[in-house]
């Protein structure tokens, strides 16, 4: 009989970085994100008080951040580069630069 | 005093005025049928309320333009704001005052036919509801002169969405249209998605372009970028108009998407207007972009 398993192992997969990041009107904390392309990670969102958008236009990715809730955005970047990503949901004066950098490696 | 075309274009702090001229004049002059031909004047993004370094004429811009619009010659057969009549608040308030202002200011133009629709700042922090208070409905259509105008409303969603139902009355009523119609559609936000980067796109804005590709004559006019663009989609048209308040940078050309700086030493630069010259029998809207001052 082999040792070992036919089957693979859930263990041997690392679970996805998670990178939290807090929305308020109108800034994202952290606003400058660096990843690596191919590795996974998953973006744990909230919002400090309303209704917010999280997209990122280059990755067709966007959720919204719920108030009172955690909005998890899973993402596997395919690409090199520097993009953004921005609040998609109209939330006032101050909207229109509400948004952060996606840097690549 | 009545203005002549060139006389409008010499006057300064005109954002995003899109009007046809001379073809009446030229047609009137002849024998050549034209019947059909009309012009009109788009004004956008007047933000009335907005105070800042970018437009230190921010009290006065909108009502030079009304002025200007009165001193025509020839006056437009009819008039649009294609939305952002007002400057976003949070306060439900200051936004009713904002817009009671804005349409005591707009009501002293001579030409009465004319046509609102809302912006994200007018329109989505209340679903519109304070704008259908002064203005009426936020989509809606008209006719004129064997034009089928539709305005879309891509704001009262502060998702940026037209939204289904929306979507489905478009269908319904693109349906009772030929397919040679002359359709004229006005919006705020751009209806491709021309730098979503910046919140310059409708969510759902495909399914409109969808519907309307088989229509042959189809032309969009809108505002929200605050400058003026031109990019085709098929076989339609989308024509960006200027800002009455302040410019806004080329998509992408900086970080932010900040207002483009007053300068003293060349104001209301920027800031434009456009000569439209509708003309029917061929579904033709030519375009000539003026600046505001000459060098």
């Amino acid at each position: 009989m082999i040792a070992g398993t036919a089957g693979v192992s859930s263990s041997a997969e690392p679970k996805p970085k998670v990178i939290k990041i807090l929305a308020r009107r109108f800034t994202y904390t952290p606003n400058k994100i660096t990843l690596k392309k191919g590795v996974p990670v998953v973006f744990e969102l909230q919002t400090a008080d309303v209704l917010m958008g999280f997209s990122i236009p280059d990755f067709q990715t966007r959720a919204d951040i719920v108030p009172g809730k955690i909005t998890k955005v899973p993402l596997t970047p395919d690409k090199e580069g520097t993009f953004t990503f921005l609040c998609d949901i109209f939330c006032g004066s101050g909207h229109e630069t509400m948004n952060g950098t996606l840097v690549v490696e | 005093m009545a203005i002549d075309r060139r006389e409008f274009m010499r006057l300064a702090g005109l954002g995003g005025v899109v009007f046809a001229s001379g073809l009446r004049q030229a047609l009137a002059a002849t024998s050549a049928g034209s019947d059909g031909d009309f012009y009109f004047v788009q004004l956008s993004d007047a933000h009335w309320g907005f105070e800042g370094p970018p437009n230190p004429d921010a009290k006065g811009t909108l009502k030079k333009a009304v002025a200007a619009v009165n001193a025509l010659a020839e006056p437009p057969d009819f008039i649009v704001f294609t939305g952002d009549l007002t400057h976003t608040t949070d306060d439900p308030k200051v936004r009713r005052q904002r817009l009671s202002q804005f349409r005591d200011i707009v009501s002293e133009l001579k030409v009465k036919t004319v046509h609102f629709m809302p912006g994200e700042h007018d329109a989505s922090l209340d679903n519109g509801e304070a704008f259908q208070e002064f203005f009426g409905r936020t989509h809606y259509t008209f006719d004129h002169k064997g034009v089928h105008f539709i305005a879309l409303d891509n704001v009262s969603d502060p998702r940026a969405s037209l939204g289904d139902a929306q979507l489905k009355w478009l269908a319904d009523d693109l349906a009772r249209q030929p397919k040679n119609a002359n359709i004229v559609v006005l919006t705020h936000r751009p209806l491709f998605d021309l730098y979503p980067q910046w919140d310059w796109a409708t969510k759902d804005g495909a399914k409109a372009i969808d519907l309307l590709m088989p229509y042959a004559n189809v032309t969009v006019f809108y505002g929200h970028i605050h400058q003026e663009h031109h990019k085709m989609t098929g076989h339609i048209n989308h024509h960006a108009a200027k800002s009455l308040m302040f410019p806004l940078p080329v998509a992408g050309s900086q970080p932010q998407r900040n207002p483009v700086p007053w300068d003293p030493a060349a104001p209301y630069r920027g800031l434009g207007f456009r000569n439209v010259e509708a003309e029917t029998k061929e579904a033709k809207y030519e375009i000539t972009e003026l600046p505001v001052q000459k060098a």
